[in-house]
């Protein structure tokens, strides 16, 4: 025969896409339709590989493939329509590249003759996104296809993994072309990420190491990143070395927080203990964390006494904001098991008991104390008996942005890595809930709870309804302090108390809300009630809108002042009117 | 100084700033030129001089020299950004491997007469510039070297009737057997 659209490889571009997620072993996909984006949406009805989660605005696709690709360690797939359709992703996809999350997006755009000429629904996709990609294409040619699908999974998901988009013309998706499976020759040869760290910089590593005094490891969304391996092997370092360890937001979970050397999270609004092993070490090593300036404060003042050993997959992150002693490219969980092999070869050389004991002592000042209240919930109570009731279970967390995702950070302890969905490079407030929907199509029968706030929940909150449309029992908590807290702390500390647009004036009636996407509400405004509506929420099997009513105007702390550096953190029991006052008084601002 | 009340750490640090010049070989996509500026604009790093041409067609190989100015860390940063662009085989920092010949092509119209046009042809020799176009009443010269050199001649040109000038951006070239 010699009619060639009935060879098995010839194939239309919008059937292309559907052929290359099913080899990639994609099973799920958020998107939304549009005239630009239709032969894939033709393409696919007519089968049932791969199930089409239909959002209710693009940025919540975006949100939800990132909550899949971090819960799951997969990239996460999201198809949107030209124009507008490509303009609502530019938040996710930012979100996505600042916390490393591997994200392939496919666009629809205009036919290929009309591209420049501002056609209906036509921008200039890749132009828009190219700053907040890790790669991106525009693919002119139905030939050249199947080729870009196969590489924007390569290298989303590979090397420090991050988000690409590939624009599909309408035209593009309507010719028909050949299709060939994944090959390695799909791939920009300039394309080689470093796996392996450098040998003689490894057994350097591991001397400082065991000779150090005062250790301290600092992990980060890397280690999670790199896969289960990594994780277990932090933990074996963790065991061998007997050493200290903290952890970035984005790297909560790698070390289990009921773990003896777990410190808590370090930074702005991480524990003294943290901060201040951080600060007098005499040798850190950071696996996977990127010296963010939440986490260094003043970096003339960032762990001035200590030799700094960093392993990151990303040469870039490596003396970006601080110099380090010594620079190890590559995977982490690579790095780590050599690592853990030059160690023991070495064995440790010093006596670290003393620092454990000064570690103790920067402990007994219990950083994260509250007062705790019988008539108002506190939020951090809120927090640590969300955390007892779901002990035990199969639970995943995502946040939104501010005080309640610091609190989260702080009093929900995680066990596992992939259990922690937050957007900290970016800090977006509506990133919770789609990412509970995402996560949520990935563990269909896991508890999955979005520690909101009452001003972030608002942002993304039409996706509850796509949690209803595909039964997706997601428990938005929301820790109603009636405020933008996080600006309204800040505005309390370093604006003269002028609390300008952050009350959430005429917040909706969550309860009825609930009601009106066909979910659960539950309301709690009273410690004694909390336990109870907590096990509630837990027993529904539908998604669940909970508006816990919090203390209006508690604020997070331990925290960083202005201009301070990790030895001259603010700690709650101190921070009355006039320490705050003190502390934050004129000088350089740091928060 | 106070500084304001910010969410960042405001102070900023003022090491000393070096000039670097930059091979970096690209694929010949489209849209790999709009990276490596977008990379540039984007984090705030400068660019004194760009020149961009296909060096080796069969492979779709584009040279890209970038002459560049930062403290050391962000000369640093700078050269680890663009070697982590996909389409980015090599970054290679000329200035660093100490062993480079950089040359600049400038085009220099000078209009005018009498003395001064005697002066604009006699120092055009000095400088081995060549004519490349003529009128009664002007000059265009072609002057080739590293980029002092053009920037000295054209400022001895300015009195004499400078009327514009046109300059290529510097080409860089290591010295010796190797290629980069
Ligand atoms: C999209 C977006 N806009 C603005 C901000 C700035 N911002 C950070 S926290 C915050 C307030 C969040 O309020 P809420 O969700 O109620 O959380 P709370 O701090 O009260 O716990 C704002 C406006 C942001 N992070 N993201
Ligand atoms: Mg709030």
């Amino acid at each position: 025969m010699s009619d060639k659209s009935h060879h098995p490889n010839q194939m239309t571009g919008a059937a292309m896409i559907v052929r290359a997620l099913v080899d990639h072993g994609v099973k799920h996909i958020f998107g939304y339709p549009g005239g630009a984006v239709l032969p894939i949406y033709d393409e696919l009805f007519q089968q049932s590989e791969v199930e089409h989660i239909l959002v209710r605005h693009e940025q919540g696709a975006g949100h939800a493939a990132e909550g899949y690709a971090r819960s799951t360690g997969r990239p996460g797939v999201a198809v949107v329509t030209s124009g507008p359709g490509a303009t609502n992703m530019v938040t996710p996809l930012t979100d996505a590249l600042m916390d490393s999350i591997p994200l392939v997006c496919i666009t629809g755009q205009v036919p290929t003759h009309l591209i420049g000429n501002d056609a209906f629904q036509e921008c200039d996709t890749v132009g828009i996104t190219r700053p907040c990609t890790k790669h991106n294409w525009l693919v002119r040619d139905v030939n050249d296809l199947a080729k870009v699908l196969h590489e924007a999974f390569y290298v989303a998901s590979t090397g420090r993994p991050g988000p690409v988009v590939v624009d599909v013309p309408k035209d593009v998706q309507f010719a028909t072309g050949t299709y060939h499976p994944p090959r390695k020759a799909d791939v920009h040869v300039s394309y080689v990420p470093r796996l392996k760290g450098d040998a003689t910089l490894v057994r350097k590593a591991a001397a400082l190491l065991a000779s150090a005094r005062r250790p301290v490891i600092y992990s980060g969304g890397g280690v999670i990143n790199s896969g289960p391996e990594a994780s277990k092997l932090l933990r074996e370092l963790v065991e061998v070395t007997g050493f200290p360890i903290t952890s970035t937001l984005m790297g909560l979970g790698a070390y289990p927080a009921s773990g003896k050397n777990w410190l808590g999270m370090l930074g702005m609004h991480g524990t003294y203990e943290a901060n201040m092993a951080m600060h007098d070490c005499d040798a850190m090593l950071c696996v996977g964390a990127r010296f963010d300036d939440r986490i260094t404060g003043r970096t003339d003042a960032f762990s001035p006494g200590s030799k700094k050993i960093h392993i990151d997959i990303d040469p870039s992150s490596i003396n970006k904001n601080i110099r380090v002693d010594i620079p190890i490219i590559g995977d982490a969980a690579n790095v780590l098991g050599d690592l853990l092999q030059a160690f023991k070869a070495e064995s440790m050389k010093s006596d670290i008991k003393p620092w454990w004991q000064q570690i103790a002592k920067w402990r007994a000042r219990n950083s994260l104390a509250y007062k705790k209240n019988d008539d108002v919930i506190l939020p951090q109570y809120a927090i640590e008996r969300l955390f007892a009731a779901t002990r035990g279970r199969d639970t995943y967390i995502t946040t939104e942005v501010g005080q309640h995702q610091m609190w989260a950070a702080q009093f929900f302890g995680f066990e596992e890595p992939h259990r922690w969905m937050t957007s900290g490079g970016l800090g977006t407030m509506g990133y919770g809930l789609p990412a509970a929907v995402g996560v949520q199509v990935a563990h269909p029968d896991s508890l999955v709870i979005d520690i909101a706030g009452d001003a972030s929940v608002q942002m993304t909150m039409q996706e509850m309804s796509t949690a209803v449309q595909f039964e997706l029992p997601i428990k938005i908590f929301i820790l109603n302090n009636q405020y933008m807290g996080m600006v309204r702390q800040w505005q309390q500390l370093l604006h003269g108390n002028r609390l300008s647009h952050s009350y959430s004036e005429a917040l909706p009636d969550f309860v009825k809300l609930a009601d009106a996407f066909g979910c659960v509400g539950i309301r709690a405004t009273k410690p004694a009630d909390l336990d109870g509506a907590l096990e509630e929420m837990i027993a529904i099997k539908r998604p669940v809108l909970f508006d816990c009513h919090v203390a209006a105007l508690e604020n997070c702390f331990p925290m960083i002042p202005s201009g301070k550096a990790h030895n001259e953190m603010l700690l709650p029991v101190e921070a009355n009117d006039e320490a705050t006052a003190v502390a934050f008084a004129g000088g350089k601002a740091l928060v | 100084m106070d500084q304001p009340a910010s969410a960042y750490f405001m102070e900023e640090r003022h090491d000393p700033v070096e000039s670097h010049t930059l091979a970096v070989l690209v694929q010949n996509e489209p849209g790999v030129l709009a990276r490596v500026i977008g990379l540039f604009s984007g984090r705030g790093y400068n660019i004194e001089s760009l020149t961009v041409s296909e060096t080796e067609s069969q492979k779709h190989l584009s040279r890209i020299t970038i002459v560049t100015t930062g403290t050391p860390m962000v000369i640093e940063q700078i050269k680890h950004q663009l070697d982590r662009m996909i389409p980015v085989y090599r970054v290679v920092d000329m200035t660093l491997t100490g062993r480079s010949i950089e040359r600049e092509l400038a085009m220099v119209k000078v209009r005018g007469g009498g003395d001064n046009r005697v002066e604009a042809l006699r120092l055009a020799d000095a400088f081995r510039a060549r004519v490349i176009d003529a009128t009664i009443e002007s000059f265009v010269f072609e002057i080739t070297g590293n980029s002092a050199k053009i920037s000295q001649f054209i400022d001895l040109m300015r009195p004499l009737g400078l009327v514009e000038v046109s300059r290529t951006g510097v080409a860089a070239i290591g010295r010796g057997p190797e290629g980069m």
